[in-house]
């Protein structure tokens, strides 16, 4: 099979395919030129601001509040009094109906939401309309029907709500981490204070007009905008009772450093650098469409992205030219057009720290493919790449790059490609491929990860929890699960709080 | 003449073994020379409790449940000397029904804990809990026995290996605990107990890369330095309590995976 599958003279040349450019309108959004924080159910003028960009552009979009610690303080008692005020106690089937209003109001302005994200962060748009967009919607549909059946989720625990959620969303999946933080928080009857990805702020800062229109009591849910110090702020603020984080391993420990002692829960939804494992008989074309999905999805962009690919050695050749090949039609451009793959990288500071970490791989004796590409000459743009003959030890094989870029290594046997996946102080995910329904078990019981796919990858639904294992971080995510870091419940340690 | 006793020297229990501390050091307490364990003791219990592990967690869950029966079999028949170790005859009960009681989970916590999920597409979608590792236990200094045995069993239940630091001031309870699972099926490295200065050994065991979850119930004042420590590798800080008995107890040393697994002609 695989030598009728290689093709004669290595890689084809990429066939020029030129596409008409079908640009989404970008009319359907309309921007102020400054924002405030959204602070109990007002805006409130922000001390100090900072331009967010478009990233595709490098283009201004809007000045964005930089709160302070005295602001993020409002927020946070702006969101006590709201939980005092009657949100923790009001008929849990009144919450739920505010959890639908939200997910339905998601869904009529999805389009709106959609073009705003691909606007602001770099995604294409194909990716933020047909992702992003419908989980975010359907997460608060989920959780808002849980909102008034905690009592058969966590039976003999009397579930109740723990008071102010401080959350602290990233850059890669603005709206949606904000559906994963808000949903459940809300359903468990909390009250939050939420701050958006310093570079990402605008679809969080829309979605207060999606409360508005929801008629959410005022000060449920408060938005503060701004960097890591004022994420920082909302860490150490004493109001806040539970800690939601989803960035960087490395801020992940510091936020856990900062709360030692404190006795408040904590939920961590860190870094990875997982394993796309593929075996021999699994249905190739199929894979390689799996691994493009797992590392090039979001520009790679993706905590859980199949950044290392374990290939059986038996199908190295095919799997790496058929990755070759596809690659080549992978088009890079214009976030807004609907025929985009990949799109623009986050942040000039990502980009750079993805154009370091590929340097150190070409310097550490990997080998570099990038495909023939035209990137424009604005923005932030980096070529989706694959490097082969890439040892373990390789930075590149061990840190996560959070960037459109694969190592590719191999193995023989499934406890070699087990030893090296799980080889990684990370834990999040891990990919499978394979045919045979037996070994797909057997490596999903002995792979370290909070989440393995097989025979697909980088899926995601609310029904299904999603978190780490070792260094990716604690708690979980979507599903019954999700709920309970948002509880407190009887009889229960559970680690975090 | 009346006969002159043979006395028992502690010592510590580190991968099924004996061994006196590698330091050489003891210290006073109730009345006894109890070893006094140094880092590289922790660092050999950590190793041995990693060796264990995938044979314990790999284990079936009715397998396991009987083993830790066994374990309650063991202090039973050891009973008169517990309670001469402990706050007596009611502690040692209590705490074999309490390993009766956790035995019995060993099968079933992962029906309550796990669930399939309902996803929007063509996968069979199901979380199943998984032991976190090795975990580091800071046993409560009261009840000297019971309070250890609550924290170490659900960890064990789950199919976690322990390295447990006993109780400072009342160590002797958990040394025999140990010559009881020694005397059981529980395999040598699941269950390691360390004997000596609290302080000292806790913080290693707090920052040690190799070590998945600390349960900080006898911590007392110097919790925030080993919260902050654990931060290192991401530890999963467990707040124990010395009296605890529920399910979610074992929950709190497990890690839960998702699987998407295809579904397909």
């Amino acid at each position: 099979m695989t030598d009728l599958e290689r093709p004669r003279g290595g890689v084809p040349a990429p066939k020029d395919w030129t596409y008409a450019p079908a640009p989404e309108a970008r009319d359907v959004v309309t921007l102020a030129d400054r924002y405030g924080h959204f602070v109990g159910g007002e805006w409130i003028e922000a001390e100090e601001t900072y331009t967010t960009i478009s990233p595709a552009t490098e283009e201004p979009l809007a000045e964005i509040g930089q709160a302070t610690p005295a602001e993020v303080e409002r927020a946070v008692a702006a969101a006590r009094d709201a939980y005092d005020d009657g949100w923790s106690t009001i008929s849990p089937s009144e919450r739920a109906k505010y959890l639908f209003r939200i997910a339905r109001i998601l869904q009529e302005r999805s389009r709106e939401f959609a073009v705003l994200e691909s606007l602001n962060g770099g995604k294409p748009i194909k990716e933020s309309r047909d992702v992003d967009l419908p989980l975010a919607a359907a997460h608060f549909f989920y959780y808002a029907g849980w909102a008034d059946k905690l009592e058969y989720a966590f039976p003999n625990q009397r579930p109740r709500p723990i008071g102010v959620a401080g959350q602290i969303i990233p850059w890669n999946f603005p709206l949606l981490m904000l559906a994963w933080k808000i949903a459940p928080a809300l359903a468990a009857g909390n009250t939050v204070v939420l701050k958006p990805a310093e570079t990402t702020p605008l679809t969080a800062l829309l979605f207060c007009d999606v409360l508005r229109q929801a008629e959410l009591p005022a000060g449920v849910v408060n938005i503060v905008t701004g960097d890591g110090a004022t994420g920082a702020a909302i860490v150490k603020a004493e109001g806040v009772d539970k800690v939601a984080f989803t960035g960087s391993t490395e801020v992940g420990k510091a936020i856990q450093r900062e709360l030692a002692g404190t006795g408040k829960k904590l939920t961590l939804e860190l870094g990875g650098k997982a394993a796309n494992i593929i075996f021999d008989d699994a249905a190739l074309d199929q894979a390689v469409e799996g691994i493009v999905n797992g590392i090039y999805f979001n520009q790679g962009h993706v905590c859980c992205a199949g950044s290392r690919l374990l290939v059986q050695e038996s199908i190295y050749e095919p799997v790496v030219d058929k990755l070759k090949r596809r690659l080549a039609t992978l088009r890079v451009g214009d976030p807004l057009d609907k025929n985009t793959d990949v799109g623009a990288i986050n942040s000039k500071q990502q980009l750079e720290k993805i154009q370091e970490l590929v340097a150190v791989g070409e310097e550490e004796g990997a080998e570099i493919y990038q495909p023939p590409c035209r990137v424009p000459e604005k923005g932030y743009w980096f070529v989706p790449t694959v490097f082969t003959n890439v040892a373990q030890s390789y930075r590149i094989a061990q840190e996560e790059i959070f960037g459109p870029v694969l190592s590719i290594l191999t193995f023989r046997t499934p406890d070699e490609a087990v030893e090296k996946a799980n080889n990684t102080p990370y834990g999040l995910s891990a990919g499978v491929w394979t045919e045979k329904g037996s070994r797909i078990l057997w490596m999903a019981e002995r792979l370290r990860a909070g989440v393995v796919w097989a025979n697909t990858y980088n899926r995601f639904d609310p029904s299904s929890p999603f978190g780490g294992y070792k260094e990716s971080g604690f708690g979980r995510e979507g599903g019954r699960h999700g709920l309970e870091p948002y509880l407190q419940l009887d009889d229960s340690e559970a680690f975090g709080g | 003449m009346s006969r002159l006793p043979v006395k028992k020297t502690y010592k510590l229990f580190i991968g099924g073994a004996f061994p006196r501390s590698e330091s050489g050091r003891t210290y006073e307490a109730e009345g006894q020379n109890v070893a006094r364990a140094s880092r590289k003791d922790v660092r050999d219990a950590v190793r041995a409790a990693r060796g264990a592990l995938p044979k314990w967690a790999g284990m079936t869950a009715y397998n396991r449940g009987q083993v830790l029966y066994r374990i309650a079999e063991m202090v039973e028949a050891r009973a008169a000397e517990f309670a001469d170790l402990c706050s007596g005859r009611d502690e040692v009960e209590r705490t074999i029904d309490r390993v009766v009681w956790y035995a019995g989970w060993a099968d079933k916590f992962a029906q309550v804990i796990g669930s399939s999920n309902p996803v929007a597409g063509p996968y069979f979608n199901f979380t199943v809990p998984e032991p976190t590792g090795v975990v580091a236990t800071l046993a409560p200094d009261e009840p000297p026995l019971l309070g250890l045995v609550s924290r170490v069993a659900p960890a064990l239940t789950g199919g976690n290996a322990v390295v447990v630091v006993a109780s400072e001031t009342r160590p002797l309870a958990a040394i025999e605990l140990a010559e009881a699972l020694a005397t059981s099926d529980v395999p040598g490295g699941v269950v390691n107990i360390l004997t000596g200065n609290r302080a000292e050994l806790a913080p290693w065991l707090a920052a040690h890369m190799d070590v998945n979850a600390i349960d900080i119930a006898g911590a007392d004042g110097i919790a925030p330095e080993l919260e902050r420590a654990a931060a290192d590798n991401v530890k999963r800080v467990v707040r124990g309590r010395a009296d605890a008995q529920s399910p979610w107890e074992i929950a709190a040393f497990m890690e839960l995976k998702t699987v998407w697994h295809p579904v397909g002609r």
